[in-house]
């Protein structure tokens, strides 16, 4: 193990993006993400890499575009604002099904919002975030070392399922620092015989492209993209489950919202409340799995969330609403207290959800 | 028995979807040319646009990628970068790609003195659409969303795109070409190809601004159409060399 | 089994992010579970600053410390938010230079310490920071300057090496005020 450094998330999802042998960013600046940005224009000069403060959020997506079709590993960064912007960039990727990393360090909306942490892109993120039927790898770190870890996976699934990954974090998990460790493996890139990058007059010429005016051509690409999507479901899902053997509550949270309820799970275990904990570290694909199964026993899901109930959508649907899911929150840039998430799993007993 | 004309290596061998008189089959033709003669293709992509010229992919060679609307400059950005020294990278686009949705995008493309190639066709309209009000139609011009003609009260005035970019430090060679007579044409490739020489030379940003004809949207026949740019296209877009550092440098020497 | 949950906050400028690094990276050197977040946004420019900090023998559940057992105001506006959060039998210092008033709280130790005046006095007036996280040390136990000088590698880069010395000397003042 090599030594832990102290880093902050957004500077930890830069290191491990290079270390993935990624050599291309282009950004923009927004608030709580520029650190990512900063260690990019510090860093990528000295390796040969490229970094780009491009004109705008669109023009960075699109040059995105442009590295992904030639077969480099490249990423952008940006927040909540910034995302919709990309999200026009974000369905070509898919229609042109090119693997590229994306993050969003969330910030409160809508509109221009705040600055502060939020999970309210959660619906834009799981659901594509641009026009047309596509998903994107949704990724959800939940601690400075998963920052790093999952910025390496998310280079790796977009490479294997040719699919926009995306780190879905906020402005905490950027923001704090936590121990990292940062001799992490890396899967080399495979083969990209698709890309555009020049046929040496040595093969017929690769067009990348998300144009298809033929109805039943393009219905037939839909097919394909969803037959892979099966797999992407089948393969990658990721999740934590928390003291989960026996309990009666189950919180189901992601990111920061996740941490703040591992403190309440404590404080409602010694005081002897059967609760534990679903954490989806793939937001998608989403582990309905796990939460089908724990509608088995348990007897109260609480979703606890940094949006106005985003998730807890999917946890419905995901236990077919064989139990009640309730919404524990705080928006805007507000972060749930443990003492709010403790008082609700207290409620919850309280009123008999729990037997 | 010699052969005196053929297709150029750069072109694939299927039928274009251009109407008849337009011409964007004559600046492909020069385009793919070009290509030849500098022995390019296998090291080069083409961007293509959203409007008429939406499949070019399907007409050239060499590796070709099809861009969101204006965005064909930071596409061209990412593949120039993600290997500068071996792609040679151009971008074909209308003037509604260009000059209206991406402006932005070429302007600062041209700022960076980003080392790529864009052959930006002006014909006044929007094309593929139906003939809309394009940023470069003339004033008074009528079209389907400009029916009294173009009022510059309402709408403002065209944009010169040569003369705009010109006043930027960053861009290297800005050049305005024609295609409606044989001598036009023969300029035209000489700029194309000097377009795609600076890149070569990694010289930077050069911009070949092609007049070209819609006969179909100007509801003209193809000969009334090549005539409208010398009577009205031409006077409001003169023809000529914007900037060429190069050359001014070494003059100056 | 022990969890440590601090709060450092003043103005702008005064080195309260950089003196919660610190800590958080004396923790890492001593391998407990660390974590370190700060307030950002305009705040940063010239406002208020605060960051929490959590060091402790099980891994850090959330990063958000509410209800410190160590609470830092390096000045009033700091006190004034924070005071009534800390946790019962909890501890405050204050830097008694720029915050005149007394701590209201009686079920907390409350150590006033006159860091600017003392930093102005001793020729490193950017350190007042530092003269508190000596004193906080020492009340906690834990001034060890094997660990304080790793620590201090850690968070002052090779360029400015220099400063470590200054910053020792800084903690052992306050230590022995």
């Amino acid at each position: 193990m090599a030594e832990k450094v102290l880093m902050k998330g957004n500077e930890a999802i830069a290191e491990a993006a290079l270390h993935a042998g990624c050599r291309h960013y282009f950004g923009y600046p927004i608030t709580p993400q520029t650190e990512i940005a900063a260690y990019m224009a510090k860093r990528m000069p000295k390796i040969g890499g490229t970094f780009l403060q491009a004109e705008s959020e669109i023009a960075a997506i699109n040059m995105v575009y442009g590295v992904a079709s030639a077969g480099y590993r490249v990423m952008t960064s940006s927040s909540s604002p910034g995302i919709s912007l990309k999200g026009e960039g974000l369905s070509y990727l898919a229609g042109a099904d090119l693997p590229a990393l994306v993050v969003n360090v969330q910030r409160g909306g809508p509109g221009l919002g705040g600055i502060q942490p939020s999970q309210s892109d959660y619906f834009q993120a799981t659901r594509g975030g641009g026009h047309g039927d596509y998903h994107m790898i949704v990724l959800a770190p939940a601690s400075v070392q998963e920052m790093a870890e999952l910025t390496i996976k998310g280079f790796e699934l977009a490479d294997t399922y040719r699919m926009t990954s995306m780190i879905l974090a906020d402005g905490t998990m950027g923001q704090m620092m936590e121990p990292v460790a940062l001799d992490l493996e890396v899967k080399p890139a495979p083969a990209k015989p698709w890309a555009t990058n020049g046929t040496k007059l040595q093969r017929e010429h690769n067009i990348v492209n998300s144009l298809s005016l033929v109805p039943d051509e393009l219905e037939q690409l839909n097919f394909a993209r969803y037959e892979r999507y099966r797999t992407v479901e089948e393969n990658v899902v990721m999740y934590e489950e928390y003291m989960m053997e026996d309990a009666d509550i189950c919180i189901a949270a992601f990111g920061i919202a996740a941490r703040v309820s591992k403190n309440a799970i404590n404080e409602a275990r010694r005081q002897g409340i059967k609760v534990g904990m679903i954490r989806p570290i793939t937001l998608w694909p989403f582990p309905k799995e796990v939460f089908r199964r724990a509608a088995d026993h348990v007897k109260t899901f609480i979703s606890v969330e940094l949006s106005m109930g985003q998730m807890i959508e999917d946890v419905r649907l995901a236990t077919e609403c064989r139990a009640p899911v309730l919404l524990c929150n705080r928006v805007g840039g507000m972060i749930p207290s443990p003492e709010q998430v403790l008082e609700t799993i207290q409620n919850v007993v309280k009123n008999g959800g729990a037997n | 028995m010699a052969v005196v004309f053929q297709k150029p290596h750069a072109l694939t061998d299927v039928p274009m979807h251009y109407c008849p008189g337009c011409t964007h089959g004559i600046i492909h033709r020069l385009v793919a040319e070009v290509i030849d003669e500098l022995g390019i293709e296998g090291r080069t992509i083409g961007i293509a646009p959203v409007g008429c010229s939406v499949m070019a992919y399907n007409y050239f060679n060499c590796d070709m990628i099809e861009a969101a609307h204006g965005r064909a400059p930071a596409v061209a950005t990412g593949v120039k970068r993600a290997n500068p020294d071996e792609h040679i990278v151009f971008t074909y686009q209308g003037d509604g790609d260009l000059a209206s949705i991406g402006m932005a995008e070429t302007v600062h493309a041209a700022a960076r003195n980003e080392n790529i190639t864009i052959i930006f066709i002006n014909n006044a309209i929007y094309g593929m659409t139906g003939g809309q009000m394009a940023p470069t139609s003339l004033p008074g011009q009528v079209t389907q969303t400009s029916p009294y003609g173009r009022d510059v009260k309402a709408c403002g005035y065209p944009i010169r795109v040569c003369e705009t970019l010109s006043e930027l430090d960053g861009p290297e060679y800005l050049a305005r070409v024609t295609v409606n007579n044989v001598k036009n044409v023969n300029n035209a490739k000489k700029a194309i190809k000097k377009a795609f020489q600076n890149q070569i030379d990694g010289k930077g940003f050069s911009l070949v601004e092609v007049l070209s004809s819609c006969p179909t949207n100007w509801g003209m026949t193809p000969q009334k159409a090549l005539q409208w740019i010398d009577e009205k296209m031409i006077p409001y877009y003169p023809l000529g060399v914007y900037k060429d550092r190069s050359a001014k440098e070494e003059s100056a020497q | 089994m022990s969890t440590k949950q601090m709060l450092f906050s003043g103005f702008g400028g005064q080195g309260i992010l950089f003196a919660g690094k610190f800590i958080a990276y004396k923790g890492l050197i001593e391998e407990k579970q660390v974590s370190w977040l700060p307030s950002y946004g305009p705040e940063m420019r010239g406002g208020t600053a605060s960051c929490s900090v959590i060091v402790s023998d099980d891994p850090v559940g959330s990063p958000i410390v509410s209800k410190p057992d160590v609470l830092v105001a390096m000045n009033l506006p700091s006190l004034d938010r924070f005071e009534a959060s800390v946790a019962p039998g909890g501890m405050i210092f204050a830097d008694s230079t720029l915050i005149e008033r007394k701590v209201a709280r009686d079920d907390v130790k409350v150590f006033y310490i006159p860091a600017t005046r003392l930093a102005g006095e001793n020729g490193m007036p950017t350190l007042a920071n530092m003269i508190i996280v000596g004193k906080i040390l020492k009340e906690l136990n834990e001034f060890d300057e094997d660990a304080i000088n790793a620590a201090l590698k850690k968070v002052i880069s090779a360029k400015h090496a220099d400063m470590m010395e200054v910053n020792l000397k800084a903690m052992r003042i306050g230590a022995e005020n």
